[in-house]
């Protein structure tokens, strides 16, 4: 259980967050932070733990996303149930696009090139596809009741998205402790040497995908609920690839806790370069982006990795004074 | 004759214009160490690489305890309890020595808890213990060829396939690493090992098969074979047994 009270504190902590202010600006920044942390927790399995980087995580952010507004919009299917067949939807995407890569032996650039690929395709499909609603979009009908998973205060989207993301937390320190991880971290280190001992590194490479699509379809879900619209654009553009692995790769790659630290570094990163670069247009993410490029350049393990580094500083300072002559 | 655990029956590799194998046969006898040796660019890896499951032959079959396992992949081959060691060091080197053995030793075992309490032993066994909670990284050549050893024996292998487990060693790692390895074969694990070393092949190996250009030169026991005419040939050149033996060299 020890293993599991890191978690238990971070989401406790949060969880306290709406009992202390009610302000939706505060709310609201921290629902897009964690939906963020969501998809960006998904990326870390595959790409952080797996070594098998991902350029198209879009097309199981979008997958859900879809699925959960058309069921609803089109077929009438309660939203709840909507939602839990989104993620089934994107995780089956993501056994596809798996299979085709894996089994065709694509790694590094090329698999990040076909993930990417596909979520382009998919985005073309959505733009021009009469059930997408093609350049109109999706709009789910406003229906503010718990049944139809629309409220309305922002609370309980909170509970979610943070309920969502502990669930997460948990799946990825079970799996780390587990052999199907240490499988998937062995097959980073050295393909050929983990084929070497047992490990059928297509298979355990597709596990981590289809979970890793998942993760990243339930943040699509979630979005397509709270934001209730849609477009082709939004679902499987390439922003949310991006911000699925910048926030690995900012907070910590192959950490459990990587995402989260990276998503609320980057979130709060750009609402100060906002007020700091006013109304300047474009200005904002100019400083933004280099203040990325110093994280990478500088933190190449990401914020987990500083930390880190700062705690064996700090116990070598206290050895240091401990081993002090007195007087 | 007692079935051989592993039959290699006329095989050959061919990469583009080079027959890298050529119309190879040997057979692996239960419990023993075979050595296969030879000249650089002799075949001898590419060999080992299509018995472990890498590569698939261009021609010929490969049998384990009778049974075809030609083009079979390598995750199966070991857990048919064949296991291999690469010439070129690749530990995970972001794990831990304990992490690495742990990989193998999850073949047979699914917790976490067992297999790291597994890693432990095989530690012991080839003389990692003092590493065991650093990182593969900093390992030297020596530990790092040590620790190749032991994760292919976590595995529980019955046949252990050794690829210049003592190419790079000092004597004093050599003189380490001879025992360590008669101590697993005698654990029961038949081994077949590619080595350079002829000094470790005379003293550990009960078979040896010569390769050269493809091709087995001759078979026999490592006596015979090191006073072959054709095996000293083979690595010194035409003529070269004839003008040693003139020169009173080779003085059997």
């Amino acid at each position: 259980m020890r293993a599991f009270a890191p978690i238990a504190v971070a989401v406790g902590l949060l969880a306290a967050v709406p009992l202390i202010t009610a302000s939706n600006v505060v709310l609201n920044f921290l629902v897009v932070a964690l939906l963020t942390a969501l998809v960006g927790q998904g990326w870390n399995l595959l790409g952080g733990y797996g070594g098998q980087y991902s350029f198209g995580h879009a097309a199981f952010f979008g997958t859900g996303a879809y699925v959960t507004a058309i069921l609803q919009v089109r077929y009438g299917v309660n939203a709840w149930l909507g939602f839990v067949i989104g993620i089934a939807a994107g995780a089956a995407v993501g056994t596809f696009i798996g299979a085709l890569s894996f089994r065709s032996g694509l790694k590094g650039s090329y698999f990040a090139l076909v993930t990417l690929a596909f979520a382009e395709v998919l985005r073309i499909i959505a733009s021009v596809a009469p059930i997408t609603g093609a350049g109109v979009g999706t709009l789910i009908k406003l229906d503010l009741r718990p049944e139809a998973l629309q409220f309305q205060s922002r609370v309980p989207f909170y509970w979610i998205i943070l309920g969502l993301v502990a669930v997460s937390l948990l799946i990825i320190r079970i799996i780390q402790d587990s052999r199907f991880g240490a499988y998937l971290v062995a097959l980073r280190e050295n393909e050929d040497a983990a084929k070497a001992l047992g490990v059928n590194t297509t298979l355990v490479k597709l596990g981590a995908m289809t979970v890793s699509a998942a993760i990243a379809a339930a943040g699509g879900c979630f979005y397509a609920q709270y934001f209730l619209f849609l477009d082709a654009g939004i679902a499987y553009g390439p922003w949310i690839s991006i911000e699925a692995l910048l926030a690995p790769i900012v907070g910590g790659i192959g950490t459990v806790f990587g995402p989260l630290i990276g998503s609320l570094v980057i979130k709060t990163l750009g609402e100060l370069t906002k007020l700091v670069a006013g109304d300047a247009p474009g200005l904002d993410l100019v400083i933004y982006g280099c203040v990325l490029i110093l994280i990478v350049a500088f933190a190449p393990n990401g914020v987990a990795g500083l930390l880190l580094k700062a705690r064996r500083c700090f116990a070598v300072l206290k050895s240091l004074r401990s081993e002090q002559p007195h007087g | 004759m007692v079935e051989a655990l592993i039959r290699v029956d006329g095989v050959s590799k061919r990469f583009g214009g080079l027959l890298a194998v050529d119309n190879v046969s040997l057979s692996i006898q239960s419990g023993r160490i075979t050595a296969l040796i030879g000249p650089n660019g002799a075949g001898k890896t590419t060999l080992f690489a299509m018995i472990s499951g890498f590569l698939t032959p261009s021609a010929g079959r490969i049998y384990h305890r009778g049974e075809e396992i030609t083009g079979v992949p390598p995750y199966r081959l070991a857990r048919r309890g064949i296991a291999r060691t690469f010439q070129i060091v690749r530990p995970f080197a972001g794990l831990t020595v304990r992490e690495n053995i742990a990989i193998g030793a999850h073949l047979s075992r699914r917790a976490r808890a067992d297999a790291l309490d597994a890693a432990t032993e095989i530690a012991h066994l080839v003389g990692l213990v003092e590493f065991l909670d650093k990182p593969a990284a900093s390992l030297t050549v020596a530990a790092r060829k040590r620790l190749e050893l032991a994760r292919a024996l976590a595995t529980g292998p019955t046949l252990l396939l050794l690829d210049e487990v003592l190419a790079g060693l000092n004597p004093t790692e050599l003189a380490a690493m001879v025992p360590t390895i008669r101590a697993i074969a005698d654990r029961g694990i038949t081994i077949l090992m590619i080595e350079h070393v002829m000094q470790a092949v005379m003293s550990l190996a009960q078979h040896v098969y010569v390769l050269a250009e493809g091709r087995i030169l001759t078979e026999g026991s490592p006596q015979i074979v090191v006073g072959d005419a054709r095996v000293i040939e083979a690595y010194l050149g035409q003529g070269a047994a004839a003008r040693l033996a003139a020169a009173g060299a080779v003085n059997v």
